[in-house]
């Protein structure tokens, strides 16, 4: 019974320490370590990294760039909301508020667009349903990565934050067409 | 003048002042288990989407509350009452200043309560996280606040007790370590309320309107080195658990001191990073503060929790062989007593908090993987895991050693105390997995609506994904009558279980201890050293727990694949940079 009595040897801690933990400290170890470099080698060859890139900004900024953005290249309108066709390579911006995600983007597949995301408010989460890609967007901070859909068809952003009672009929979407 | 009395069960002896404290915290723990249970109830029966038990409003304060009870009151009530009781107990000293300790408790009552009437009156529904700028009532900060100065003043009073212990030499050598263990958890404590002063103050500030701005990112990852290093004040203290717990049933020591007491070294110095876990996906961070501070640098305390899985059921399977149960790789596992809930509860905390919470929290903390699951109702999949069955299952069993022991009673119903760890986790282990599909395929974390009701735009996640919430809900049902099963057996004990002693009344569950005539003022005898084995086997050159290693070996396959997996599944998803 020793777990909760001192240690047997006054000086523990050169007691020889048995070869079946330190064999499982050394794999234990080298487990850690891959799993540690397997982040930096996915910076280096994956294609899926979040960019640290982002601005701070303001709700009355963001929803400005957005405004511009609808302007110039709407395209059509569903359920009231504007949806935009940007050009290729371009800068995209979508917003999150109480509660929907604005506007509903129309991409190319396989075109690689710079995706803007702020909150107008409170935070939001990013949901790209089915691909299931999320991110958190927060008020005062504009995110910004480039994003390239390699997949056709009709994609919807849930809302993943907690944000309020209409929280779950926060919804927005993104279509990508085959060019 | 400090009084003590011996457990002739278990020779523990309990100074006076530090048990009437332990079972006062240790009872408060329990009804705030109850609250948090049955508002868990409300939780999954609404997330079930064919039951879709309540109205939104009512499920995001159900939530909200469900949470701060479970993760922050029940454990930290507890956990309190495990300080004193490594310190106090197990060192044979008494306890640093008791109305310091009473002040304390009552501060984190008074904070409790404070805040659960916040959130009950209805203005508060932020959820447990209450990320800033969505703002709850002033009294709902106030009552965290106050609830953290009570328990840093139960960690002063703990580190107290240790210096009296040392100064009045009332062991030999080191602390047993056990009681090195809940070092760490209160060294782990201090720095996570100290980060819980950083954020919530301010933030308390500005909810009456002291404070103009909180900057919505930094309150994130403030929010979170409170909300993530209290987390790891859990696994401290249960792992410490598991070792009281090996060591009174088995009479086990640890295969080796210095590895497991390094283990929770490497715990105090690597388990407070983490807070990036949070946020990952969190705009403007940098890729190297993420990968650092993910990875507890280097996956450090990962390692130290892969010692533990070892050196836990390790030290037991010694013991067994010791004592004959030597046949095969198995038999002194299959001749363990599973019908003891002591055992039982200790043995599926072990399992599931390793299989399920420890490979599921490292696959979504790592960096680029946390992508497609951030958010997810993944996420308190595998936090259920760690902390409802992990944690809150090795405290149970620790309960049912506490009923004879602490409070000199007999277990109330012990055929109900028997299958309690079994039907709690098969609940929970049944929710958990099926959380974790539902999360795969992107179903959302405190979402009201998988249906997505009265929205403009339509979406529908597929049928599997009802399936699984739904599976859930029957599993979160389950884990929630084993929660009843433990009430009734703990409260029972209390109430109507056979007196140990003649002498204990009806209070003594509240904190009333026992008759006086019980008590001597003589100081114990000197906690001896454990007695040196016959023949030192550490060191020789075969296996001494070759059992363990198999599982070991077992646990580290299944982790590497099933890590394997989700970076397979993230080269599936959209390209970003």
């Amino acid at each position: 019974m020793s777990s909760f009595l001192p240690p047997a040897e006054r000086n523990w801690w050169s007691t020889p320490v048995g070869k079946q933990e330190v064999i499982w400290v050394g794999i234990a170890l080298v487990w850690c370590l891959i799993m540690f470099l397997m982040m930096p080698y996915w910076h280096l060859y994956g294609k899926q990294n979040l960019s640290s890139e982002a601005y701070q900004t303001t709700p009355a900024k963001f929803q400005q760039r957005v405004d511009e953005m609808v302007a110039q290249y709407q395209v059509g309108e569903e359920a009231g909301m504007p949806i935009v066709k940007p050009p290729v390579g371009s800068d995209v911006y979508m917003l999150g508020r109480l509660w929907q995600w604005y506007p509903i983007l129309e991409l190319e597949k396989d075109q690689p667009y710079r995706l803007h995301l702020s909150s107008m408010d409170w935070n939001h989460g990013f949901s790209l349903q089915p691909v299931n890609i999320n991110l958190q967007i927060i008020p005062g901070y504009e995110m910004v990565l480039t994003v390239t859909p390699d997949q056709a068809g009709e994609f919807t952003v849930v809302c993943n934050e907690f944000c309020g009672i209409g929280h779950h009929v926060m919804l927005g979407k993104i279509y990508v067409k085959e060019n | 003048m400090a009084q003590f009395r011996v457990c002739p069960d278990s020779g523990f002896y309990f100074d006076k002042n530090a048990e009437s404290l332990m079972k006062a915290n240790a009872v408060a723990g329990a009804v705030f288990l109850l609250i948090a249970g049955l508002l868990g109830l409300g939780v999954i029966l609404t997330r079930w989407q064919e039951v879709h038990l309540l109205p939104a409003d009512v499920f995001y304060q159900v939530l909200t509350g469900h949470g701060i009870n479970a993760l922050i009151f029940w454990i930290i009530f507890f956990e309190i009452a495990i300080l004193y009781f490594a310190s106090s107990t197990l060192l044979r000293t008494r306890l640093a200043a008791p109305r310091w300790a009473w002040l304390g408790f009552a501060l984190m009552i008074i904070g409790a309560l404070m805040n659960n009437i916040a959130v009950l009156q209805g203005n508060s529904s932020v959820m447990m996280t209450s990320y800033a700028p969505m703002q709850a009532a002033p009294h709902f900060y106030l009552g965290l606040i106050l609830f953290a100065v009570g328990a840093l003043i139960g960690c002063m009073v703990f580190f107290g007790t240790l210096v009296i212990a040392k100064e009045d030499r009332t062991y030999e050598g080191s602390v047993p370590l056990v009681t090195f263990g809940a070092i760490t958890a209160a060294i782990i404590a201090v720095f996570t309320i100290a980060s819980g002063a950083i954020i919530l103050i301010p933030t308390f500030l500005w909810s009456i309107g002291y404070v103009g701005h909180i900057d919505a990112a930094m309150y994130r990852v403030i929010w979170w080195g409170m909300g993530h290093s209290s987390q790891q004040i859990n696994v401290a203290a249960h792992v410490s658990v598991w070792y009281l717990l090996v060591g009174v049933l088995f009479g086990a020591r640890p295969m080796s001191e210095k590895v497991s007491r390094m283990a929770f070294l490497l715990y105090i110095l690597f388990l407070q990073l983490a807070c990036a876990h949070h946020v990952l996906v969190d705009p403007g961070l940098s890729a190297e503060f993420k990968v650092f501070n993910t990875s507890y640098a280097m996956y450090l305390a990962v390692l130290a929790s892969m010692i533990h899985g070892l050196t836990v059921p390790g030290s037991m399977e010694v013991a067994q062989r010791q004592k004959g149960l030597t046949k095969g790789m198995f038999e002194w596992l299959r001749k363990a007593p599973w019908g003891n809930p002591v055992f039982s509860g200790f043995f599926l905390s072990l399992v599931i908090f390793g299989f399920l919470g420890g490979i599921t929290g490292v696959v979504m903390g790592t960096e680029q993987i946390n992508l497609i699951i951030h958010n997810t109702i993944y996420v308190p999949a595998h936090f259920h895991a760690t902390v409802a069955v992990g944690t809150t299952l090795a405290f149970m069993a620790l309960t049912y050693l506490l009923i004879p022991v602490l409070f000199r009673r007999q277990t109330f119903l012990p055929w109900m105390a028997k299958w309690q760890p079994y039907v709690f986790s098969a609940g929970m282990t049944l929710m958990i997995l099926f959380m974790l599909g539902a999360g795969t395929l992107g179903v959302s974390r405190r979402h009201w609506d998988m249906d997505f009701t009265g929205a403009m735009l339509a979406f529908e996640y597929p049928g599997t994904a009802y399936t699984m919430m739904a599976v859930a809900g029957i599993g979160g049902v389950l884990g929630v009558l084993g929660g009843v099963m433990y009430l009734v057996v703990t409260v029972g004990s209390l109430l109507f279980g056979k007196k140990l002693d003649e002498s204990a009344g009806l209070l003594q569950g509240f904190g009333v201890p026992l008759a006086p005539s019980s008590y001597t003022v003589e100081q114990p005898e000197r906690l001896p050293m454990a007695p040196k084995l016959a023949v030192e086997e550490h060191g020789s050159a075969g296996f001494e727990a070759p059992g363990t290693f198999v599982l070991a070996m077992f646990l580290l396959v299944c982790f590497v694949v099933y890590y394997f997996i989700n970076w397979d599944y993230l080269a599936s998803v959209w390209p970003l940079s």
